[in-house]
């Protein structure tokens, strides 16, 4: 790859320790990012040596991580032959108003200061962006965010961005920047005096498809109804909801979905990429294409949609693009679920704070299971030993819990011995090649992007429908056993499976298969 | 085909009524109202120097002046045709009731009255305020009381009345009995009901075209109702409802009276429920109307729901056999899950399955059509 060769240095010039006139104080600034959420916020760190007592001050918001970063820099800096100044110490980490977490911005503090100190002569210290930690040894370490803060350097103006050696295929992947992966401190003098140009990172393989040997569709056997309400959800992005007894297969089917979705896009695939580089598991998530999430039902609602302070993204986050998987959805906490409404519906999280606003973005699509009743079983079954009443009660929450924004319902039987036995379902691709072509055609119609499952009401009226199926849907709208919600609900669903039989309009099967697929809104 | 044909002296009376309108407006107010069709009992020249003493010669010489090509222009005019009580047309049993109209104007199909006698026809009455179960049973029995063959009659009110006359409309006979001139829609957001009763059933008033409702003239109109039935039912009506005033009329004729039952801790159900108190007939559905008017047993009302193809009758027997979902029935009869949900959510819709919040499907009680033969 022709790469843009930057001089760093342009002027090599590396003085002694202690060779520089003595003035009354000597400032030097670098720049440096700070994580909050997903994005990289740039932060000026300005060293200031002067005389006076020895001390080692950092001010500017620093939180318990930063602070430390005396420690580890002092250490590194003595481990790795420079000298620590005994002077008064003064680090501002500008602005002064922003809090800053984290220990990513040790190297630009070590930096700074063995500029200010004179022991490195860097003139182009203030075009360069760095980020890393710091052991006491002085190597870098890794640091969480690499790609969004190489980004952000990007558009702040760097020249180059100084990342941990661990990091430099994370950061390569943001173009239009030049990527100097360092090892350790110790290499930074040679770095900045031209004797020693590091090889530079190879950008991590973006994998937008799924991976060839990750679970696949062909383990679930039989459940024809089951298959098919996969499709149409994976075909127009619609949320799902699969009620059955345990071992019935729901998880199976859930975890095989991203495997039938379409690949991302390349701009897609870069977002699920910044995300989970900013929660430090890019490596992990890039195996797989769409990211697949299935938190525990006793999660938060800070740990579902993201929280804390600075701001961390949650599992609808890290699910963006992919699946969010809720297993036994009435055992979610009442207030995680009703916090999951509105970025179910905008596709973004909002997360107010007194300090802060901060909005992560929450494509993704809902998939949920839950148990027919209390002991799973379900009332057709003889074993169930379930009262009425509390079956009663643990459906009620299910039609509470998120139900109005789920699409469509499955029921999923336990499959006969017949099927267990029997050969292996269609695979994934198979399925993907089908539903890559729905997704095609929605695109055409609605913009790219876009899926049936987000058509506004507007757009859904407009579905081109046969006389048949118009008659269908009317005959149950008047006889009011569907809402106006639930209307446009069976419109997009029965559009999907149109697009899924590639006709233009709606055909009087699909509107029927649409209105038994669609989630019930009373018994 | 009786032609309709009225005298002159029955057509003036209608004119003379509409003039009288504000008159008898003024007069008939609070439980006079109610009890207007007691005013028009009286002769013509006895009505008007009761109501309007005043304007009395002027009103009577008016009536008198109305030539009979005038009267018969004006009703071609709004498409209306009448009916007086020395004529053929003139339906059976308003000759019952001291009070009945002198002539009937009419718009729609004159073949409705041919023959009408009172055991041929239900009046379905109820209130304007009706619950979704008022309603819904209103259709109901609408529907099904004019498939099997009976004209239903009803007032083109909200409520009960338009439910009562949408069931019918579609299969078969429904008679609205207006409060104005024939020709006026009224209530007006009723327009395209009374436009399609006009054209498939028939809309009568003892008013001339053009005439405008008064408080009054719905108790008058109520009085037709009930002597035009054999049976009168009441659907839904609050403690104090004009529909009890169509019972009570009903029951002065000696007609069969027939309620609805309802919760009793509905205001909306007390007048039918009091109405069974006081020993009407219980109508839980038009069998019941039927066996009340003809017998029981006269009639059967066969309910069955509509024919199913082979496919459809494999899928509900395999769900009668006990499958509740759509994998199962798919797995029994060996189609794709597609297949599957499309047949299933066809019976749900056809009245045969219903599906429940965990997406299970189970029979409810409309009996499946005994043969596929059809």
């Amino acid at each position: 790859m022709a790469r843009k060769k930057f001089q760093l240095w342009p002027e090599p010039l590396v003085t002694g320790a202690l060779g520089r006139p003595s003035v009354l104080s000597v400032l030097a600034t670098a720049r440096t990012f700070t994580l909050d959420g997903i994005a990289a916020r740039p932060v000026r760190v300005e060293v200031d040596v002067h005389r006076g007592l020895p001390g080692f001050a950092i001010v500017g918001l620093p939180d318990a991580a930063v602070r430390e970063a005396r420690e580890r820099v002092r250490a590194a800096l003595v481990n790795c032959g420079f000298e620590f100044p005994l002077r008064r110490i003064v680090v501002n980490l500008a602005p002064a108003s922003l809090r800053k977490a984290g220990p990513g911005m040790d190297l630009a503090i070590a930096a700074a200061l063995l500029s200010a100190s004179g022991q490195l002569e860097w003139e182009g210290l203030s075009r360069v962006a760095l980020a890393g930690e710091l052991a006491l040894d002085g190597s870098t370490r890794s640091v969480n965010g690499a790609l969004a803060i190489a980004e952000a350097a990007r558009e702040g103006g760097a020249e180059a961005i100084v990342v941990p050696a661990e990091n430099g295929p994370e950061a390569a992947l943001a173009t239009g920047i030049d990527v100097i992966p360092l090892e350790g401190l110790g290499r930074l003098s040679a770095l900045v005096a031209g004797e020693w140009e590091p090889p530079r990172p190879q950008a991590l393989p973006l994998r937008l498809g799924s991976a060839p040997d990750g679970p696949d569709l062909a383990d679930l056997r039989g459940q024809p109804h089951l298959r098919h309400a996969l499709e149409v959800a994976a075909a127009g992005g619609h949320s799902l909801l699969m009620i059955g007894p345990p071992g019935a297969g729901k998880s199976l089917a859930a975890s095989r979905l991203p495997s039938i979705l379409p690949p991302l896009a390349p701009v897609e695939g870069l977002e699920v990429a910044r995300i989970a580089s900013a929660c430090g598991r890019l490596g992990e998530t890039l195996s797989g294409g769409r990211p697949f999430r299935s938190p525990h039902h006793t999660i938060s609602p800070a740990g579902l949609i993201g929280g804390g302070s600075p701001p961390r993204p949650g599992e609808a986050t890290l699910a963006h693009r992919g699946v969010l998987f809720l297993d036994e959805l009435c055992e979610f906490r009442r207030d995680a679920l009703e916090a999951l409404r509105a970025p179910l519906e905008s596709g973004e999280v909002s997360i107010a704070r007194a300090a802060s606003r901060r909005t992560l973005p929450c494509r993704f699509m809902l998939v949920a299971a839950a148990n027919p009743c209390p002991c799973g079983r379900g009332e057709a079954d003889p074993d169930c030993g379930c009262a009425p009443v509390a079956v009663q009660r643990y459906q009620g929450r299910l039609s509470g819990a998120l139900a109005d924004r789920i699409d469509i319902l499955a029921a999923v039987r336990q499959p006969s011995a017949a099927e267990i036995g029997g050969g292996a379902g269609e695979p994934s691709a198979d399925v993907r090649a089908r539903v890559t072509t729905a997704r095609e055609r929605q695109e055409r119609r609605l913009g790219p992007g876009r899926c049936n499952a987000e058509m506004t009401p507007a757009e859904a009226r407009e579905c081109a429908l046969s006389t048949e199926a118009a008659a269908l849907l009317t005959e149950l709208y008047s006889r009011q056993r569907l809402s106006g919600r639930a209307h446009d609900r069976a419109l997009r669903l029965a559009q999907t499976i149109a697009d899924l039989a590639g006709s233009e309009a709606i055909g009087a099967k699909q509107m029927a298969q649409a209105l038994q697929l669609r989630r019930r809104d009373r018994g | 085909m009786v032609e309709p044909r009225a005298c002159l002296d029955c057509l003036r009376r209608s004119w003379l009524l509409a003039a009288l309108g504000p008159y008898i407006e003024k007069i008939a107010t609070g439980a006079v109202g109610s009890r207007s069709p007691e005013l028009l009992r009286l002769s013509n020249e006895d009505l008007v120097a009761f109501a309007a003493p005043k304007v009395a010669t002027r009103l009577l010489g008016g009536a008198a002046a109305l030539s009979e090509q005038h009267l018969a222009s004006e009703l071609l005019a709004a498409q209306c045709w009448a009916c007086c009580r020395h004529g053929d047309l003139y339906p059976e049993g308003l000759r019952d009731a001291a009070d009945a109209p002198w002539a009937l104007i009419g718009r729609g199909d004159p073949g409705l009255l041919d023959g009408l006698e009172p055991f041929g026809a239900v009046t379905v009455v109820g209130s304007r305020r009706a619950t979704s179960y008022g309603r819904e049973m209103a259709r109901e029995l609408g529907r099904e009381l004019a498939a099997a063959g009976m004209v239903v009659v009803s007032g083109l009110a909200f409520g009960i009345d338009a439910c009562a006359h949408r069931g019918a409309i579609d299969a078969g006979r429904t008679i609205a009995v207006l409060g104005c001139g024939p020709d006026t829609a009224y209530p007006a957001s009723h327009r395209s009901l009374w436009r399609r009763i006009c054209e498939k059933g028939l809309v009568l008033s003892e008013f001339p075209p053009g005439s405008a409702p008064w408080r009054w003239t719905f108790p008058a109109r109520n009085r037709i109702m009930a002597a035009l039935a054999g049976m009168t039912v009441v659907v839904e009506a609050a403690a104090r409802s004009g529909s009890l005033i169509t019972a009570d009329l009903a029951a002065d004729l000696g007609r069969d009276l027939g309620a609805v039952p309802g919760p009793v801790t509905s205001r909306a159900s007390a007048g039918p429920n009091s109405l069974l108190a006081g020993g009407a007939c219980l109508v839980r559905d038009a069998q019941d109307v039927l066996d009340a008017m003809l017998g029981a047993g006269a009639e059967r009302i066969e309910r069955g729901g509509p024919i199913l193809d082979q496919d459809l009758a494999d899928v509900l027997a395999a769900v009668e056999a006990g499958e509740s979902g759509c994998d199962g029935v798919a797995a029994v009869l060996g189609l794709s899950g597609a297949d599957a949900a499309a047949a299933l959510s066809r019976l749900e819709l056809l009245g045969y399955l219903t599906c429940s919040t965990v997406g299970l499907y189970s029979r409810t009680l409309l009996p499946a059509p005994t043969s596929a033969a059809i």
